[in-house]
């Protein structure tokens, strides 16, 4: 058995005590544990990604209990991308917190980050529904803590929220578990898939319930419209390196909904067939409106990049609610792009901060920094609206081309194009103000200079942008391999059966082997 | 005993979500909790219902009931617990800081929020 797969979870659960009881003084100490921590990390998710290339399935039985008694780690091409994506952008945003000396500006910022690595890994990697619920819970406690890290009226009122919010998804999460233990007796991914596909067309009421609750909890974590209203405040308020990392956990929404909804009640599952395509595509044409609207409307610019978030998230709900090859493999590509543009906007958003005093969008005295400062926010804002030559453009083709056979195709269509351009005018006009007008104010003779950002935080953010770069010249390769990631989703029985069949303690003897 | 446990999970249920929509801290607290225990009852609920039964296999005993909800409920419980007493806090935090107990949005002045900016 490969034990490398439990290690993206194992690392950071060590790493993350040692820094609190070891290091807790030292802050020199922490962040070279923490950068080291996050190194190792990247190593062993490129390896595991190197795994999965070629299509492998690599499965890791807890204690070798076999399928479904045991707890099982899956590694498949669609998990260790996400782990891969995950360890790369802990990097920049771990450097940029380091530069800016956010991470000095409270206790425990860089053990409650492990532990937060710790919960988004093995969300991604788990293979067990009732696991996944305990990674929510991991990587939730650890942002309630990175959530009000350094303290403040605006941010603990905007935790309160958060925090509420997320118990109430979590307790959904818990009746939609019941439901499913109750309706199947197994919480296992793939031994699901088999007993869901086995239950007769006439008892379906209970499982219909809990697919419908299941895909709330995740919308909720998706911030899909109308259950977005935790991201805002919680984004906005949030340090930003902290907001940055959060752009990977609406993904872990995305990726749940994937997962389960082409494993365990996949499109063509009589019982739960329409769930998507009447439900997920209007809530996801609509929080894409919204977002992008939330982008033109925004008085701040912290808001603004949090609705482009929930916007970028509604383009990842339209192509996943096409529940196709093409369309999951559009969405793919869009959620590497949107969490890389995400998180470099909102690092770019605290560059402004630092170099102004304030996030107002109206006409201010030049910042520090003002002409590197603009240009990332022009590459970023380029990239998040979906205009040429980046990443977002083509992320947005993709998802048009995806949807060209779709019944709804005028309507996807509509809304994508109109909201692109919405949020075209919301982008260029922030930009404007924040970096254009501000030439035309006179300064006060008195104001305050403000120091300009450290040289490491232009280096993290300059680093997420080199990657949507990249995301963009290796656009070819990268679309061909989210391509194969979407055959293998559409195909779950290699992975089933390599779950249910692998034999551990307590496995079902086969005929013939006594 | 059916009627009783599903009445129960029902009026939790609704007390939780009555007190959750009151969107100050101390009652949406309570409704969280409220919340949770009906969550909890219903995932004990979720193994069938068997009364006087062990969950571990014996010789000589043919009706059993099912260990996996207990061990569930049992990691639900601790960890709706927890999650309640971080609540608490950053609640009581937010409150003694700002003077106002509620939960949703207030509008924001802009003087507000430099001051609170850090």
């Amino acid at each position: 058995m490969n034990h490398w797969i439990a290690a993206p979870i194992i690392l950071p659960a060590l790493v993350a005590p040692f820094i609190v009881l070891a290091a807790r003084y030292h802050i020199g100490i922490q962040r070279v544990l923490s950068v080291a921590g996050v190194l190792a990390l990247i190593a062993i998710a490129f390896g595991l990604a190197l795994q999965a290339f070629d299509g492998t399935i690599t499965l890791y039985q807890m204690s070798d209990w076999s399928a479904p008694f045991g707890i099982v780690l899956v590694a498949d091409r669609l998990s260790t991308m996400m782990v891969l994506l995950t360890a790369v952008l802990a990097l920049f945003v771990l450097l940029y917190a380091i530069g800016s000396g956010w991470d000095n500006r409270g206790w425990h910022f860089h053990a409650l980050y492990q532990f937060q690595l710790m919960g988004i890994m093995g969300a991604f990697l788990t293979g067990d529904l009732f696991n996944l619920f305990v990674f929510f819970e991991v990587l939730l406690i650890a942002s309630y803590g990175l959530m009000i890290h350094a303290g403040g009226n605006a941010r603990l009122k905007a935790g309160v929220q958060y925090v509420l919010f997320n118990l109430i998804g979590s307790t959904l999460f818990l009746f939609a578990l019941g439901s499913i233990y109750a309706e199947t007796g197994t919480l296992n991914m793939a031994d699901l898939a088999n007993r869901v596909a086995q239950i007769g067309p006439e008892a379906t009421v209970g499982i219909r319930v809990a697919a419908v609750l299941l895909l709330l909890v995740f919308a909720i974590k998706a911030a899909v419209v109308p259950l977005h209203f935790w991201l805002p405040s919680s984004y906005a308020e949030a340090p930003a390196p902290v907001a940055a990392l959060f752009a990977i956990m609406t993904k872990v929404g995305a990726y749940a909904i994937i997962r389960v909804y082409t494993m365990i009640f996949s499109p063509d599952l009589a019982a739960t067939a329409g769930l998507h395509g009447y439900w997920l595509m209007p809530a996801a044409l609509v929080s894409l409106a919204i977002g992008m609207t939330g982008v033109l409307a925004a008085k701040h610019l912290d808001r603004l990049v949090a609705f482009s978030v929930i916007g970028s998230m509604g383009m990842v709900m339209v192509s996943i609610a096409l529940f196709t090859p093409a369309g999951i493999a559009a969405a793919l590509y869009y959620i590497v792009h949107s969490t890389l543009a995400g998180a470099a906007l909102f690092l770019i958003v605290d560059l402004v901060r630092t170099g102004r005093g304030s996030l107002t969008l109206t006409p201010q005295a030049v910042l520090a920094g003002n002409a590197l400062t603009a240009a990332m926010f022009f590459v970023g804002a380029i990239a998040m609206a979906g205009l040429p030559p980046l990443s977002g453009f083509l992320g947005k083709l993709l998802v048009l081309n995806a949807s060209y056979d779709s019944p709804q195709m005028v309507w996807i269509w509509a809304v994508v194009l109109g909201s692109s351009l919405i949020s075209i005018v919301g982008f260029s006009r922030a930009g404007s103000i924040l970096f254009w007008k501000a030439h035309s104010v006179t300064p006060e003779a008195e104001a305050e200079v403000m120091a300009r950002p450290h040289a490491l935080s232009y280096v993290a953010v300059g680093g997420l942008v080199t990657l949507l770069v990249a995301h963009t010249v290796f656009a070819g390769p990268v679309h061909s391999y989210t391509t194969t990631m979407a055959a293998q989703l559409f195909a779950p029985q290699p992975y089933i059966s390599t779950v249910v069949d692998t034999p551990g303690k307590l496995s079902i003897p086969k005929t013939g082997d006594h | 005993m059916e009627f009783l446990v599903a009445s129960a999970i029902g009026i939790l249920t609704a007390g939780g979500i009555y007190l959750t929509l009151r969107l100050r801290t101390f009652p949406v607290i309570l409704g969280v909790s409220l919340l949770t225990y009906a969550v909890n009852v219903f995932l004990f609920a979720s193994g069938r219902l068997t009364v006087g039964a062990p969950p571990i296999l014996r010789d000589g005993v043919s009706t059993y009931t099912d260990p996996l909800p207990q061990a569930l409920v049992l990691t639900a419980i601790v960890i709706s617990f927890g999650m309640t007493a971080v609540v608490v806090m950053i609640g009581l935090g937010a409150f003694l800081g700002s003077d106002d107990d509620h939960v949703d949005d207030q509008p924001q002045t802009d003087e507000d929020r430099s001051e609170d900016a850090s």
